[in-house]
């Protein structure tokens, strides 16, 4: 089998793999979400709007609880400081969610106008509050958070609530709302036409800009002004994990060393860059399918730079570096990473070919008429 | 302050995985009578089925819109509100649960779709086959959990490493293999059975009663009555099953659920009824049936059950030595090279957990007194009138389950049910009997295991975040605040359409048809 720091890095990657997959999958559900009440003008349009993702937004978000799962099973330190540090921003998202099985399935059981726009409005939220508050964390996570542990690995967190929503962590929010709202939107141009789909891909140009646009700001600003953080005792990869055991430093541009020292990796914020692009002109082309791939590669772009920027680090600590959570020693025993690997090969590559099925069946344009046909078993 | 902040943590982990527990058993059970609906449509190629189908189709997913809505809250709740213990015992706990995405949750979630929007873009086989992957996927999903919350009963499987400060997985298959986990899902499944039968059950008699939609009703209540019946059957035999495992690994919880104050010389007796009292530790008075207790829960003549005072003699030996891995852990967590005290660790492991019930007396546990060692040792075990009663109420409302269900299969293989109004008034009353009676059966099972979240592992108490009281009262009022809105609104929506019967539908076919 394989050894243990190999493990650790390729949970590093699967972390990120699901992530990338809750990014593009539940993703375009919530920029659908976002999008909502202004591509679709009256309840019609609005039912179009929501049946593109009808059949499917229940299946994405199982993306995000999978992932949560498996933060949970390979860092279970990382699941425990990072959940119960930020509390309030995870109980937004948790309750923003909340919104959506039941925005999606009771909104159009009553016909009634009022009671539709009340679940319009809870969907907008239930799709717009966690990207941008996952935005808001990894913005702080760049930063490093304020937590620390005692001798018995009982995490403390140092911070308030409202010291999250520091300027640097808000442009990330920013970036993370319009990546998403720019995926949801290439997906509404795919799945519909007439008015929906040429407000949809007004939102998609502007969204775009504003995603590039923060995104080279915050690279900018993290180059510039934003400390980064190196593990200044000797490192072994293999060791059994123990977050008290290093000494770590504040190092000003610490956060670009791994492009110099892999400069391959530049290829990731490039491509965020090159596929952003590719996006919208393929969009201007129509040819929709493959903008909403390039968007995706866009959003993996993205998700990798943050990733690789912080590598070996998943969480570090500010208020007490050494505390801070590395790839290193924040896992699994190596028995539970080797089950879960096993596990992950097994049934991803099952989840991603039902997936394409169930999308399969249910493709093609969603139009009025179908939503009218359908008057009693569509959203 | 500790102990406010631990109270409310559970106060809102209760009132959590009670509320999530009001949907998931009906999810659980529905979907098989689907499976069942829309197989006899497909060998009969009769269109009720398909009806019977959609409709319960659609009060499903009244149902599993809230189910989805409230078990994200518990996947998360681990770490927002039990910080250590996800650190404690992540290595073994998460395993099932994110396994439990991989394998079910992703094939439910992804096929409830195309149960929903199927119909017109797939054959009849096909999709049958969505219909019975979604319910294999829920079921699975329950496996999964029910893995989980075994291993917090009964921790096998595991080890206590001091390098890391945690358990860790030794044996994946042991785990799996937990013959709590096993009991556990047998038991909880075919409870969700049960309630879905007797939800279809309780409502089609109501449309018997009024004379609507008889065929469709019939139809109904017949498949709901012989699934119903070998449901209960099933939850009552499993039932004892797993009162068996549980007198094997946690006598603590058995002798708690009958206020077995004191080892009776084998075969014990069972209390049928009894009055217990927490400060003299005895009942006041009880009913007793000879020989019953010792065969449920050992399944012989001749082995003895401990009452609570020997219980609390043998845990008071087990806090002594716990001391002892205490004062040796936190030496070696001081200078990992102390041999001694990782000697003495070695020795004193299993007996880690129960040191630890130390630290709500005193953070130094090598100065606990013998009042304090007392003191813990009487924390061990549950308060026995919330479980002996929760527990008898649970198997009354079984009983009285098993006489109704009986009576309706006997009436429906006679086919004359529709004309005995007073069986159909009686299925209508009991309508509440499943969901009462799994949310007792959740008491027994969680409250009954405390001090501890780990069983004999890691007490309740080190278990919790370090949040605020300010947080947590918070995000308590936040949980009850939301979860009493969408409760109001899914209990209208529910019985708006149970109401309106298959009419809401739109076929034309039914009584009270939607007008657009």
């Amino acid at each position: 089998m394989l050894d243990y720091a190999s493990l650790k890095v390729i949970w590093w990657l699967l972390v990120g793999v699901l992530l990338v997959g809750f990014a593009i999958m539940d993703g375009h559900d919530m920029g659908v979400g976002t999008l909502l009440p202004f591509v679709g003008k009256d309840d019609t349009e609005r039912r179009v709007v929501i049946n593109t993702v009808g059949p499917h937004w229940d299946g994405n978000q199982v993306w995000f609880i999978t992932g949560g799962g498996a933060i949970f099973a390979a860092w279970p330190l990382v699941y425990a400081t990072a959940f119960s540090g930020f509390y309030w921003a995870m109980l937004l998202v948790l309750w923003a969610l909340f919104f959506r099985p039941v925005g999606f399935d009771y909104r159009s059981k009553i016909d009634n106008p009022t009671w539709r726009s009340v679940w319009d409005w809870g969907l907008f939220v239930g799709g717009t509050v966690p990207p941008l508050i996952f935005g808001v964390a990894f913005g702080n996570l760049l930063q490093g958070v304020p937590f620390h542990f005692d001798n018995n690995l009982l995490s403390t967190y140092d911070g308030s609530f409202w010291g999250l929503l520091n300027p640097f962590a808000l442009l990330c929010g920013v970036v993370s709302s319009a990546m998403i709202t720019f995926h949801g939107g290439v997906y509404l141009v795919h799945r519909t036409e007439g008015d929906i789909q040429r407000r949809a891909q007004r939102w998609v140009m502007a969204s775009g800009l504003l995603w590039l646009g923060g995104f080279t700001l915050a690279g900018i600003w993290l180059a510039l002004g934003i400390d980064g953080y190196v593990i200044s005792s000797a490192v072994q990869p293999d060791a059994l994990p123990d977050p008290l055991a290093k000494t770590v430093s504040r190092v000003a541009g610490a956060w670009l060393g791994n492009y110099q020292r892999w400069p391959l990796t530049m290829l990731l914020p490039l491509s965020a860059y090159l596929a952003g692009i590719a996006a919208m002109l393929l969009l201007r082309g129509g040819r929709s399918f493959a903008a909403f791939w390039a968007s995706a590669v866009g959003l993996a772009g993205v998700i990798g730079t943050a990733g690789i920027s912080m590598f070996p680090f998943v969480m570090p600590s500010s208020s007490n570096p050494a505390s801070s959570l590395t790839v290193w020693d924040s896992v699994s025993s190596q028995l539970t990473l080797e089950l879960m690997l096993v596990a992950t090969l097994i049934f991803m590559p099952l989840i991603i070919l039902y997936t394409r099925w169930a999308y399969k069946v249910m493709g093609g344009k969603v139009t009025a008429a179908y939503v009218r046909e359908n008057n009693h078993s569509a959203y | 302050m500790l102990d406010n902040i631990v109270d409310l943590s559970r106060l809102q982990f209760a009132v959590t995985a009670l509320y999530h527990f009001l949907f998931v058993p009906l999810t659980i059970g529905m979907v098989w009578l689907l499976v069942i609906m829309e197989s006899v449509w497909l060998m009969t190629g009769k269109q009720v089925y398909q009806d019977m189908t959609r409709f319960w189709g659609k009060l499903f997913g009244i149902n599993f819109a809230l189910g989805v809505t409230t078990g994200i809250t518990m996947e998360f709740q681990f770490g927002t509100n039990w910080a250590y213990y996800s650190h404690y015992v992540g290595d073994i706990f998460g395993a099932p649960l994110a396994i439990e995405g991989l394998m079910a949750f992703f094939l439910e979630s992804t096929m409830i779709g195309l149960f929903f929007f199927g119909w017109e873009r797939l054959s009849r086989k096909q999709h049958l086959l969505v219909t019975i992957l979604m319910a294999i996927g829920t079921n699975l999903s329950a496996l999964w959990i029910l893995i989980a919350n075994g291993w917090m009963q009964n921790p096998v499987g595991a080890e206590f490493s001091y390098q890391t400060m945690r358990m860790e997985m030794t044996d994946f298959a042991a785990l799996l293999l937990n013959p709590d986990a096993q009991a556990k899902f047998v038991h909880t499944v075919s409870a969700g059975y049960v309630t879905g039968a007797m939800f279809v059950l309780s409502i089609s008699s109501w449309y018997l009663l009024r004379g609507r939609n008889v065929e469709f009703a019939r139809k109904s209540f017949r498949i709901a009555a012989a699934f119903g019946f070998a449901s209960i059957c099933s939850v009552i035999v499993l039932g004892d099953e797993s009162g068996y495992t549980v007198g094997e690994a946690q006598q603590t919880k058995l002798a708690a659920i009958e206020a077995m104050w004191h080892t009776e010389p084998a075969p014990a007796s069972f209390n049928l009824l009894a009055w217990p009292n927490e400060t003299r530790m005895e009942n006041d008075w009880q009913v007793s049936i000879p020989w019953v207790m010792g065969l449920i829960g050992t399944r012989s003549l001749s082995k003895e059950i401990p009452g609570i005072h020997e219980i609390m003699a043998q845990n008071r030996l087990r806090i002594e030595s716990g001391m002892l891995a205490v004062q040796a852990l936190e030496s070696v967590r001081r200078d990992r090279q102390d041999s001694a005290a990782k000697a003495v660790l070695e020795a004193h492991k299993k007996d880690l957990g129960f040191g630890l019930l130390l630290k709500k007396y005193t953070a130094n546990v090598a100065t606990a007194t013998p009042q304090m060692i007392d003191a813990a040792a009487r924390d061990t075990i549950p308060r026995v009138a919330p479980m002996f009663w929760s527990f008898r109420l649970m198997v009354g409302m079984g009983m009285a389950m098993l006489l109704l269900f009986g009576w309706a299969f006997w009436a429906s293989l006679k086919g004359n049910f529709q004309h005995r109004p007073r069986l159909l008034k009686l299925a209508l009353c009991c309508l509440p009997l499943p969901w009462l009676s799994c949310e007792l059966g959740w008491v027994v099972a969680e409250y009954g295991r405390q001090p501890w979240t780990i069983y004999g592992v890691l007490p309740t108490r080190l278990s919790v975040s370090t949040l605020s009281l300010e947080s947590l009262y918070g995000s308590l009022a936040g949980f009850v605040g939301f979860y009493t809105v969408l409760l109001v609104v899914e209990m209208m929506l529910m019985v708006r359409f149970a109401r309106q019967g298959p009419g809401s539908l739109g076929t034309g076919r039914y009584d009270h048809e939607t007008a657009h």
